[in-house]
């Protein structure tokens, strides 16, 4: 019985460990599919877990905290976009940089101080790193359990006791699969990624979808950060996302850019965070320890693996976007 | 109607005039944000200064950040310049300073003047290594190395994490600390053209770096096949040059130059191998490397620019009490301006009225 209920709570906490890295695998993938390699996924996280615990905490409001937190991300994206699209930067570096910023502007913001009660009549200047999240805010957010069905042995806390954040990232991650696969948009979109010069000569708006899509994917990354502050540990601290844009990036490749196949892959990562803690101290039979660093390792090099066997078996649906990384000017064609 | 036009490239003067004026103009628009944010934008550049250069010891620890900087971005410009985009400065970085550690640890009565050779061509053959894991798979089955590179990075992180906590190299009774290096490991300090301003031996080996990598670059047989390479593959196999043997062989050196960067952090500033070693100066260089064009003797001075930014940022808070966070927003804000003013070098904006027809 003690084992069931570890379990359950491990599986729980395997999806709740996946759910920010899902939203930004999503964010990353809208980004990949139209060809752009953005590595800011890392800031734009951070910059919408800070801004979306400063509006919770200002306005009391949830659905603008999580609003406010895609807006952050959208913005930094928005950036991203104006200088690789626009300006035709390197998107590497500029990808980088949002990361740097984005970090900076998150640590920044949340170490400024604001006038706080902490007393009745008694006022205080206090960081952002000391507060917690009104419950107006929390509550809404916190998991959620569903009577009876949360009971149910093993799986019941993982499909039935989550925040709705959680629903959320799964509905995104199929809209977004029946969008990729099944519009017209979706398909103006990949081909984009693939080949913008056969797109643009079909008359398709390359610069629109590439903003759109950018914007959109960094959206996503902004919500994603915001799970961690508001959903997770309901506080603000600097870098609290604690690379898990990175692992987002790993997972883009892991699941062979298609959002449906992210959903597994982020909780597959997740259950890897989920463990590290649990086995610190714990004697495995006849493997014996194992160490929690071992399985931080564990997405990247599994990442790497995946990518070498989609180019071995050369299946063109697994491929990366054939233009990533490159930048297109009309011109040039 | 705006239109974008390709233009002729500029001269150098005036390449040298947009950066200036990109960085002006970034730091005129981070002003108005720090002022907007409610603090003095002058108070935040005159700690920044004074806190990079202001005394000897600033001067020192501004060289220090740089040093590995400017390594690895020399490393990092090789792989660039043959459009190899080795992200993976960190990782073999870390595996370089792994590997001199390891030396050390199995030869630590050795007297300094063999050790610290020994511990550098270590550090050099373990960041080679690691560099070459991505050039291999790229060029048998044409993986991305960005993404390896990328991906490797973090399994060398967690690597060291590991020999940090569970490892013989982990020092008992101490957080996640490996053992410190004896003092025949380390580095001498030497003065940097002056006796006041003494930091290790680093410096005089990354000034080489930048002569060989230029002299290779500008005026070697094999620099002249990695630009080649880098321009267009099949030229390079049209005029019968060694493709596979050239790629391999520059990227590791590139992974090579930055497991050197590695050592010389372990065995200077830090004195023992850490898992925060390199501070991230890793995914810095790819930036720096970039913004100088890939050329050794602009890098050097790129990689200063950012170190006295990196190091002014950290004394702010200390100088100021204005949250040190600032500076890195700021630095984001310069490169966002630095990169799209390199726009301007090849491309202009045309006004053209739409035709009525």
């Amino acid at each position: 019985m003690e084992f069931i209920n570890k379990l359950s709570l491990f599986l729980q906490a395997t999806v709740q460990m996946g759910t920010p890295i899902l939203f930004g695998t999503l964010g990353g993938i809208l980004n990949e599919k139209v060809g752009h390699n953005n590595l800011g996924v890392e800031g734009m996280m951070l910059m919408g877990a800070c801004v979306g615990f400063m509006t919770g905490y200002n306005t009391g409001n949830p659905v603008l905290a999580v609003l406010s937190a895609g807006l952050a991300g959208l913005i930094g994206a928005l950036i991203y976009a104006i200088i690789t699209v626009t300006f035709m930067g390197n998107h590497i570096v500029t990808g980088l940089v949002l990361t740097i910023f984005g970090t900076g502007l998150s640590n920044f913001l949340g170490n400024m101080k604001i006038p706080v009660e902490v007393m009745p009549g008694f006022v205080q200047e206090q960081m952002y790193t000391m507060l917690n999240l009104p419950k107006s805010v929390a509550a809404p957010l916190a998991d959620f359990e569903v009577p009876v069905l949360c009971e149910i042995p093993i799986l019941g806390k993982m499909l039935f006791s989550q925040s709705i954040y959680v629903y959320i990232s799964i509905a995104l991650a199929i809209i977004l699969a029946v969008y990729m696969n099944r519009t017209r948009f979706g398909l103006n979109m990949r081909m984009i990624g693939e080949n913008p010069g056969a797109a643009d000569a079909s008359g398709i708006n390359i610069t629109a979808y590439k903003y759109v899509h950018i914007l959109a994917g960094g959206f996503l990354c902004g919500m994603g950060g915001a799970y961690m502050s508001l959903v997770y540990v309901d506080r603000w601290q600097e870098n609290l996302t604690g690379g898990i844009g990175w692992i987002a990036v790993a997972l883009v490749i892991f699941a062979t850019w298609s959002p449906a196949k992210a959903i597994f892959g982020a909780y597959f990562f997740g259950a890897m965070r989920a463990l590290s803690p649990q086995l610190q101290n714990t004697e495995i039979p006849l493997i014996g320890k194992i160490n929690p660093q071992f399985l931080d390792m564990v997405p990247y090099a599994m990442t790497i693996v995946v990518l070498i066997f989609i180019t071995l078996r050369k299946k063109k649906e697994h491929q990366p976007p054939a233009a990533l990384g490159t930048t297109y000017f009309r011109e040039d064609r | 109607m705006i239109k974008i036009q390709k233009k002729q490239g500029l001269k150098s003067w005036q390449e040298g005039l947009l950066r200036v004026g990109s960085i002006i103009a970034a730091l005129v628009a981070s002003g108005i944000i720090i002022a907007l944010l409610g603090y003095n934008p002058f108070e935040v550049y005159g700690a920044m200064i004074k806190g990079s250069l202001g005394k000897p010891y600033n001067i020192e620890a501004t060289i220090e950040k740089c040093i590995p900087l400017l390594i690895m971005s020399l490393g990092l410009s090789i792989a660039f310049k043959m459009k190899f985009w080795n992200i993976g400065a960190e990782g073999q970085f870390y595996m370089g300073a792994f590997g001199a550690t390891i030396v050390w640890w199995y030869f630590p009565t050795l007297p300094s003047y063999v050790l610290i050779p020994l511990m550098m061509l270590a550090a050099i053959v373990c960041g080679g290594i690691v560099a070459l894991i991505p050039a291999l798979l790229k060029l048998k089955l044409g993986t991305n190395e960005t993404l390896v590179t990328l991906m490797l990075n973090y399994i060398a992180i967690g690597f060291i994490t590991y020999l940090a906590n569970y490892s013989p190299l982990h020092e008992p009774r101490t957080v996640s600390q490996i053992y410190r290096f004896t003092d025949n490991a380390m580095l001498p300090e030497i003065g940097v053209f002056s006796s006041q301003v003494k930091v290790h031996i680093g410096w005089i080996i990354a000034l080489v770096l930048v002569v060989l990598v230029f002299v290779m670059m500008r005026y070697s047989k094999f620099g002249f096949e990695i630009s080649v390479l880098g321009e267009n593959p099949d030229t390079a196999r049209y005029a019968g040059m060694n493709v596979a043997k050239t790629l391999i062989l520059a990227v590791v050196i590139s992974g090579g130059i930055c497991g050197l960067a590695g050592m010389l952090q372990a065995t200077g500033p830090e004195g023992r191998l850490t898992y925060t070693l390199s501070a991230g100066l890793g995914f810095t260089a790819v930036i720096t490397a970039w913004l100088a064009k890939l050329s050794a003797p602009v890098i050097l001075v790129a990689s200063f620019l950012f170190s006295v930014l990196l190091q002014g940022g950290s004394s702010i808070g200390t100088l100021t009490g204005i949250p040190s966070a600032v500076a890195e927003t700021i630095q984001g804000i310069i490169l966002f301006f630095v990169l799209a003013g390199d726009f301007f070098a090849n491309y202009k904006f045309v006004y053209k009225r739409k035709e009525k027809k």
